[in-house]
């Protein structure tokens, strides 16, 4: 500051700039003072580099292997894609919602108090905790018509003669993908779920107690409210993820039967590695952007305003 | 008359109430009944098959009629041509883990302290890079990563996976540190920063030890995500001597003749590790997930 004020005197004009150059470093380097915002930058370089190599490179060159239109009109051409978009659809819709509602009440359930709701969370939370390959396989095998545990305990419970889960119908393996996909998934967004109704206050409870109110009033008038932007982002990641989600596909049903329940993410890679085409993969994936760029949008506003509410 | 009808009100209340309140305990106890079958089904099934013994999975019985523990024992002495490299694959598995959670914790509390406790100006932009591969699904990526991954020359190594699984795991790592570091005082620092400490001791001296317990949530999280991933394991890594336990055990179901009870003897013993670290830091985990973002 000193020297600032004697060249002021001096000469003004050169001063001028001097100060504006150094507002202007001021203005890139915050409050950080010389080698401090060397320091600064060198600590965020990691991640920068991390960044460039491993996102923004392979994002551009994706982009790039599925930038001709030809790709795009021989994906609409063939049958196994618009099965795909159907699959991915109903897949998407059915599974998220279905998975989200059952974990709010679920959610509920679980803040019951006494030993034995607590253990079964415990129990409950172990198809989170266990890696999905193995619980998927397991699943696979378990659907299987001949062998598989759950037609063998249809008949030996029952007496009923199960179909076969997973090699007879298009319906019935996409019905029993959706369900392993909530059943790996719902624990972990209960548990979510779970902190943010802890964090209702409990007095609000008591003042609903105290104004007689019901258990459904209590819910649709004081929990649901508090959860709702909650509820609402989880949703819209959850969304993300299913999109995404290439495990429960690939290893339930893996595609089948005769290709009929691939998803975009399993057909993508399908695509790429065993039709040995990359370009028309990752057109495959790409073809899922009008439906993710408006959910990134929104999710990223979203992440960045509930932060401090989460 | 009046009297006694004043007496009894109450009584018949209560047991109103009491009646009301063990019809709800009752229904809860079914509730709790249908979610346990449901979620033990499954696991359920892995463990009968496990323990029937060779040629014995093809049954129509839904308990092991003679159950037997070779499969675990061919698992141990890697007695079968699939699993000649069980345990190598298994510590494969177990590198990548270490990696991931050291290079996460690093290039996370890293950049994070940059962010946060630095200040630097062009912090939002990191914040909001993180973001967005936070929200970009992995499998979306896979196959120009994996061509990138032979242009850089790293086919079939295990580095390759590391640095997927980091890339994947930093921008939870950043959510979560940067959440966690508003609750330290800044005045630390500064008091620090007067008494003479470099950046470099700020970072090592203060904000390292104060994040310990944000760096254990989210070095579970990495290591759990290392161990569990599946799908560029499977694309980056080819050999069987490379291999990690997820692919060497899906390649079971790929072979002709799929030996189900030595694949979900593998898959126990390669669950465990990942169950117990969950329950031993669950809390941790939970805390975390709730604080910041949340990741499927």
């Amino acid at each position: 500051m000193d020297g600032a004020q004697v060249l002021d005197a001096a000469e003004p004009l050169a001063t001028t700039t001097f100060t504006a150059a150094r507002r202007g470093r001021r203005y890139w380097r915050g409050n950080l003072q010389g080698s401090e915002y060397a320091w600064a930058v060198a600590f965020v370089m990691p991640y920068a580099a991390v960044f460039l190599a491993f996102v923004v490179y392979p994002v551009i060159y994706g982009v790039w292997l599925g930038r001709s239109p030809a790709l795009y009109e021989e994906l609409a051409s063939e049958p196994i894609y618009v099965r795909t978009v159907v699959n991915t659809v109903l897949y998407v819709v059915i599974g998220v919602n279905v998975k989200m509602f059952g974990a709010l009440l679920l959610s509920g359930f679980f803040m019951r108090r006494g030993w034995w709701v607590k253990a079964l969370l415990l129990i409950f939370v172990l198809p989170w905790a266990i890696p999905a390959l193995p619980s998927f396989m397991s699943i696979h095998w378990m659907l299987n018509g001949q062998w598989g545990l759950l037609n063998n305990i249809l008949w030996t419970l029952f007496g009923i003669d199960g179909p076969g889960w997973l090699e007879t119908s298009r319906w019935l393996a996409l019905g029993s993908v959706i369900t392993s996909h909530i059943w790996k998934w719902m624990p972990f967004w209960t548990v979510i779920l779970m902190a943010g109704r802890m964090a209702i206050p409990q007095e609000l409870y008591e003042a609903a107690d105290i104004d007689g109110a019901t258990r459904l009033q209590r819910f649709n008038y004081v929990t649901f409210p508090l959860v709702a932007n909650l509820y609402l982002v989880c949703t819209l990641l959850s969304t993300i993820f299913t999109l995404g989600d290439f495990n429960s596909v690939y290893f339930v049903s893996g595609g089948g039967p005769a290709l009929s329940t691939h998803v975009l993410a399993t057909l993508g890679i399908r695509n790429a590695f065993e039709v040995a085409r990359p370009d028309l993969g990752v057109a495959t994936v790409l073809s899922a952007l009008p439906l993710m760029i408006p959910l990134v949008i929104l999710l990223m506003r979203k992440l960045r305003t509930t932060e401090v509410q989460l | 008359m009046s009297a006694a009808l004043t007496e009894s009100r109450p009584a018949r209340r209560r047991t109103n109430y009491r009646r009301r309140r063990n019809l709800g305990e009752a229904a809860a106890l079914a509730v709790g009944v249908v979610i346990l079958i449901w979620t033990l089904t499954p696991i359920y099934n892995i463990v009968i098959v496990a323990l029937e013994a060779h040629g014995d999975v093809f049954t129509n019985d839904i308990w092991p009629v003679k159950p037997s523990l070779e499969s675990f024992w061919v698992i141990l002495t890697q007695g079968h041509w699939y699993l000649e490299y069980f345990w190598h694959q298994f510590g494969n598995s177990l590198y990548v883990g270490l990696a991931t959670v050291f290079l996460t914790l690093l290039i996370g509390s890293l950049a994070s302290f940059s962010i946060g406790r630095m200040r630097i100006r062009q912090g939002w932009l990191v914040s909001n890079a993180a973001l967005l591969t936070y929200v970009i699904p992995a499998s979306f990526l896979a196959i120009p990563f994996y061509r990138i991954m032979h242009l850089y020359g790293l086919s079939n190594n295990l580095w390759a996976v590391i640095a997927a699984e980091v890339t994947f795991a930093t921008p939870y790592a950043i959510f979560i540190f940067q959440q966690y570091g508003v609750s330290i005082p800044i005045e630390l620092d500064e008091a620090a920063r007067i008494d003479g400490a470099s950046p470099t001791q700020i970072y090592y001296r203060i904000y390292l030890p104060l994040m310990a317990p944000a760096l254990v949530a989210v070095g579970t999280y990495a290591l759990l995500l290392a161990w569990n991933e599946y799908l560029y394991q499977f694309l980056l890594l080819s050999s069987k001597r490379s291999m990690t336990v997820p692919v060497a055990l899906a390649q079971f179901l790929n072979s002709d003749e799929a030996p189900w009870n030595y694949m979900m003897a593998t898959a126990i013993v390669y669950s465990v590790p990942p169950v117990a670290i969950y329950y031993a830091f669950r809390r941790r985990m939970t805390a975390g997930l709730a604080m910041g973002g949340i990741k499927g």
